[in-house]
């Protein structure tokens, strides 16, 4: 159980949020221009990785705001929690 | 006093008697026993059967490591409890235990009989047994393990207790009241830490408290005189909340930890009532310093378990604390220095003591002391067996070869009624790995010892592998105090004696003249695996400890493995010829002792489980005699059953009504999103299949939303109740989930839109009037308003007041019949309804549930996400591909729509089933075939909706059908486990296709 600090709301416990997964994969503009297999890339593919990962979070119980973080899966270190649209931080 | 109870102390207070009960034969102790210490004053050491050979087993230690005395409390059908500690229970009045796993009684058991056959019974017995013939399962195999597997009773009846949770925040948490975590709670509190210090016994002072050998002293005081003078300073320290009977279960990341207190487990049964039995800790602490102590060892060798035979160190806490002698006449068998102090003790009070140790000489203080008590020491020399089957009469001893592989000599036969064994000392790190610590192996004494890197917690004492007095002092002081950044403490400068062990020596297996083979070694007392099922996994294969582990069982017990892993460690080691440190340990997870389920859930049970949501009409749906369904966490109304209809009765009458004349659904669960903004029509565009830009104001339109992979994620009717605002409506059970998918996409994939989403679920309720009638209705409730079909086509909305109320009127129809639904404030909800209710009587209006609802729209082919969908099925594979915008480049989903995988022509797909007989109704789920003879014969579809429809008077149902859109007119099968069912695939849509009925 993780102390997550929001971007809006400060520390607060994991109970509040919600993992959505892989961050940076952004939605293609112009989807009926790519080839099943680079919808499929977009769709389906994700890294999951032991170690440093950049997550998406939604502060799910609490502001609702989605924001990133960047974990270490491997041992649950949060290196860095930053607002939509702010370029990640090189960890 | 009883024979066995031979002094006094000041941990049990022997002015207090307590009765308690045994196997149903009364005994006493007194108020400070423990359920093991007082059934020991009773010389009562046979206390239960092992679980695999039965074999008489005794008390063997004094705490939570505990693998034999393990009994069942109480026996009422609400409040009995299985597989609890006996070492663990503190007395009280009325206490009723029993032993476990025998039969007919613990004195004599019929399952004895596994032990005589034991050699047939070997590791991997039933994986190996159990296989063939494939016949014998079901009759034979099954019930006979069912038998005999499971310790205990479970209780039949629900529990009454109260249970508690309980959150909590500190600076410094310190696990374990023994002398480092008092040490370390002292230092942290003194110094304005807010401090939390739990101990899992009833009073602090770990093994110090009764330690009162002259061996140990600190600042000139015995070591357990200087302990009791440290507890009564922390006492009156302010900022330490100290916690007894509170054991810590998982210490999760970032210091998240649960601990369980037990409040009213030791109280006399007529002053429990009502109180809290448990309460769980969730505490988050800045700094957690972890005290937990070590574990006495056994030694393995053959017929270890006979009762009578227990820990060196408990044999001292039952005499010292609790004043009670486990023997008379005790002999000692130890490869260490420590059970040395429990010798002295036993000579002290003039108990008859010998000591049979494995090591050629020991030069230690406390050694020393022994001898010159003049106590028999036999160095060099090993148990090779026991005899006494209720409880130990004697025991047999050889000397050792030179290298401890092996026993020269002449067998030597001691009698006793007690032996005391030590094998050395497991630090308890199980904490430490729960967070996510590592371990380092020391072969110098053969421990797992914690390898500190964790900012956020420190391991100190033994736990820390720190197994002298004056090192746990030392160390504990320092480690605290650079761990809270201390510079001066008063333990700076004390000065601590101890005796000093020097000479070491363990062997994990010790030898015999009997072959292995025929020998009984234990490892695991509680799962009956011994070194010889260790071996025999080895030599089938299993390489890996978690499997030998899993084979043999060993360390899979309730007490997991807390005595057995290092000797499995050690044996499969030796055995294979490779380091001990090499090998890696079993995982240790959480909790640490067994929790109950009482205290996990806490408060959450009865009406507590769940949140219930209610309607605002839901006191009318009661007095009106309707049964729930639960939806989600909603209560709706199912059906409204008149004197003793049942559902199907019921139902019949109330689709009939629906399409006769009247009917009332309260359709206030709906998922309602309120959505405002100026690119609300673009951002409707987005996430619905069909087009919303040219959709009018005061217009309503169905809308069907998919996920990016193309798979329907839910639908509702939305409506335009201006330029920038509309009134989103989402299935009952989806509506959270729809709000927060728009959420997530308005935030991270197009924040540019000016669009704002509030959930209104809550504010409206809903009457949703339907029939021939219904207009009828509804003009008597609005008379002043134009309900004709050019003023108040289908699908569009009015505002309209009733009693100065205002309200919303949307001309919408989930069943095909002319049909409003009335949205006004929850507050108003109920009368809305008794409104409706009034103006409908002269019309018989009837208000129906959840089941009508779905015969209804099944009548007329309208799907229900989530049960004719199920996340595979895309709009085209329902036939709804009218929905489905050809013109707009992009919806969430689209690209999906023409993927390989969804433009598939076998894809299941929705279809219409009729039944050849029209009365027989389908089940919901069943599979579909297309051909019977088939082998093995394959499924092409499962049904998802089926009814008797009360207005075609026949048998309707939908379901999905591989490529059933290309088998209309198609026989198809329906295989029931009597009878196969022949079904013809058809149109979906049964009834008034032309949709005539909507303007009727």
């Amino acid at each position: 159980m993780f102390v997550i600090n929001c971007p809006y709301c400060g520390e607060r416990d994991q109970s509040e949020f919600s993992c959505g997964g892989e961050a940076h994969i952004v939605r293609p503009k112009q989807p009926t221009e790519l080839s099943d297999d680079e919808w499929a890339e977009y769709l389906f593919m994700r890294k999951n990785i032991k170690g440093v990962q950049f997550e998406r979070w939604n502060h799910a119980h609490g502001c609702r705001k989605w924001f990133n973080m960047v974990r270490d899966t491997s041992n649950d270190k949060i290196h860095a929690v930053y607002k939509m649209g702010e370029k990640p931080p090189v960890i | 006093m009883t024979k066995y109870r031979i002094s006094k102390t000041r941990f049990v207070d022997q002015t207090k008697n307590i009765s308690f009960t045994f196997d149903g034969k009364a005994y006493h102790g007194f108020e400070g026993d423990t359920l093991a210490s007082a059934l020991l004053s009773n010389g009562v050491h046979l206390v239960g059967r092992s679980f695999k050979y039965h074999r008489p087993r005794g008390i063997m230690s004094c705490g939570s490591e505990e693998p034999n005395a393990i009994c069942q409390i109480n026996d009422n059908t609400d409040l009995t409890e299985p597989n609890v500690r006996a070492t663990e229970i503190e007395l009280y009045d009325g206490l009723r235990a029993s032993s476990q796993n025998c039969w007919p009684s613990l004195s004599f058991d019929i399952g004895g009989i596994n032990n005589l056959i034991s050699s047939f019974i070997p590791a991997g017995f039933y994986y190996k047994t159990f296989m063939w013939p494939k016949g014998f399962w079901k009759k034979i195999y099954e019930p006979l393990i069912r038998m005999s597997a499971g310790l205990g009773k479970s209780p039949t009846q629900p529990d009454p207790d109260i249970y508690d949770h309980k959150h909590e925040y500190c600076d410094v948490l310190v696990i374990g009241g023994g002398i480092s975590g008092i040490i370390s709670a002292k230092i942290a509190a003194k110094n304005n830490l807010k401090t939390i210090l739990i101990e899992d016994k009833n009073i602090l002072g770990g093994s110090t408290i009764y330690q009162n050998n002259k061996n140990f002293i600190i600042d000139n005081q015995k070591s357990n005189e200087w302990l009791m003078n440290e507890i009564s300073e922390l006492e009156k320290l302010d900022n330490l909340k100290i916690k007894t009977r509170t054991s810590l279960a998982a210490f999760h990341s970032y210091n998240y930890l649960l601990a369980k207190e037990n409040i009213s487990d030791h109280l006399p049964l007529n002053k429990k009532n009502g109180s809290i039995r448990q309460r769980l800790w969730k505490i988050r602490a800045d700094k957690v310093i972890v005290a937990t102590g070590a574990i006495e060892r056994p030694l393995v060798f053959h017929n270890n378990d006979r009762p009578g035979i227990i820990l060196a160190n408990s044999v001292k806490k039952y005499l010292d604390f609790y004043g009670v002698a486990t023997g008379l006449n005790n002999i000692i068998f130890t490869n260490n220095d420590s059970a040395y102090e429990s010798a002295v003790s036993l000579f002290e009070k003039g108990i008859s003591v010998k000591i049979v140790d494995i090591r050629k000489k020991s030069s230690s203080s406390i050694v020393k002391n022994a001898e010159e008590l003049g106590i028999e020491i036999y160095w060099h020399s090993t148990v090779v067996n026991t005899f006494g089957y209720k409880k130990i009469k004697s025991i047999e001893i050889m000397n050792l070869s030179e290298d401890g592989s092996n026993v020269t000599g002449n067998k030597n036969k001691i009698q006793c009624d007690c032996l005391a064994i030590s094998g050395g000392w497991t630090p308890m790190v199980h904490m430490h790995t729960q967070s996510g610590g590592k371990l380092d192996f020391r072969d110098i004494d053969q421990v797992f010892v914690p390898i500190e890197k964790s900012e956020n917690h420190i391991n100190v004492g033994s736990c820390n592998g720190d197994f002298e007095l004056k090192e746990i002092v030392k160390n504990t002081n320092n480690k605290v105090k650079k761990f809270l950044n201390i510079n001066e403490d008063s333990l700076d400068k004390i000065s601590v004696l101890c005796s000093k062990e020097l000479e070491k020596k363990n062997i994990w297996l010790l030898p015999n003249t009997i072959t292995e083979g025929k020998t009984k070694s234990f490892i695991d007392f509680q799962n009956d695996s011994t070194a010889k099922d260790i071996k025999l996994a080895l030599r089938e294969g299993f390489k890996s400890i978690e499997h030998v582990k899993r084979y043999t069982t060993t360390g899979m017990a309730t007490d997991q493995g807390k005595l057995s892993n290092m000797h499995a460690l050690g044996i499969i080691a030796e055995t294979a010829g490779v380091k001990m440190g090499t090998l890696g340990t079993t995982t240790f997870r959480p909790p640490f002792t067994p929790l109950t389920f009482g205290a996990i859930v806490g408060r959450s049970v009865g009406k507590f489980f769940d949140v219930m949501r209610k309607t605002s009409i839901h006191e009318w749906h009661i007095r009106n005699n309707a049964k729930f369904e639960n939806v989600g966490q909603w209560k709706r109304p199912w059906y409204y059953p008149i004197n003793n209809e049942n559902l199907h009765e019921a139902v019949q009458r109330e689709s009939k009504a629906a399409r006769d004349s009247a009917g009332i659904l309260d359709a206030s669960t709906l998922g309602k999103i309120d959505i405002q903004g100026s690119d609300a029509s673009e951002f409707l565009n987005r996430v619905y299949t069909n087009a919303w830009s040219k959709l009018g104001i005061g217009k309503c339109r169905y809308g069907l939303m998919l996920n990016e992979d193309g798979m329907v994620y839910d639908d509702g009717v939305t409506t335009r109740l201006g330029e920038n605002h509309y009134l989103m409506t989402t299935t009952t059970g989806g509506a959270a989930n729809v709000l927060s998918k728009l959420e997530d996409y308005l935030q991270t994939e197009w924040p540019e839109l000016d669009v704002y989403l509030t959930s209104v679920t809550d504010h409206y309720s809903t009457a949703s009037i339907c029939g021939p009638n219904s207009k009828k209705i509804l003009k008597k409730l609005f008379p002043n308003k134009d309900f004709s079909d050019v003023a108040f086509p289908h699908m569009s909305y009015q505002d309209a007041k009733i009693d100065k109320i205002e309200c919303r009127i949307m001309r919408i129809s989930f069943t095909g019949e002319l049909s409003y639904e009335i949205n006004i404030e929850s507050r108003y909800g109920k009368s809305l309804w008794e409104s409706c209710i009034e103006a409908g009587e002269e019309y018989k209006i009837t208000p129906y549930g959840t089941e009508t609802m779905h015969l209804l729209r099944a009548e007329k082919g309208f799907i229900i996400v989530g049960q004719d969908t199920d996340g595979t099925m895309t709009p085209i594979d329902l036939q709804m591909d009218w929905i489905v915008s050809k013109k707009k480049y992009d919806f969430i989903g689209k690209r999906s729509l023409y993927r390989s995988d969804t433009i598939r022509e076998d894809r299941k797909q929705l279809v219409g089933l009729l039944t050849d007989d029209p009365n027989e109704i389908l089940e919901e789920g069943a599979q579909i075939v297309s051909e019977l003879d088939k082998k093995p014969v394959e499924m092409i579809g499962h049904v998802t909706s089926s009814y008797f429809s009360p207005n075609l008077n026949k048998s309707i149902a939908l379901a999905v059908v591989k490529g059933g859109k290309k088998l209309k007119g198609q026989k198809l099968f329906i295989p029931m486990e009597n009878k196969n069912i022949n079904v013809t695939v058809s149109d979906f849509i049964f009834l008034d296709k032309e949709n005539k009925r909507i303007n009727a």
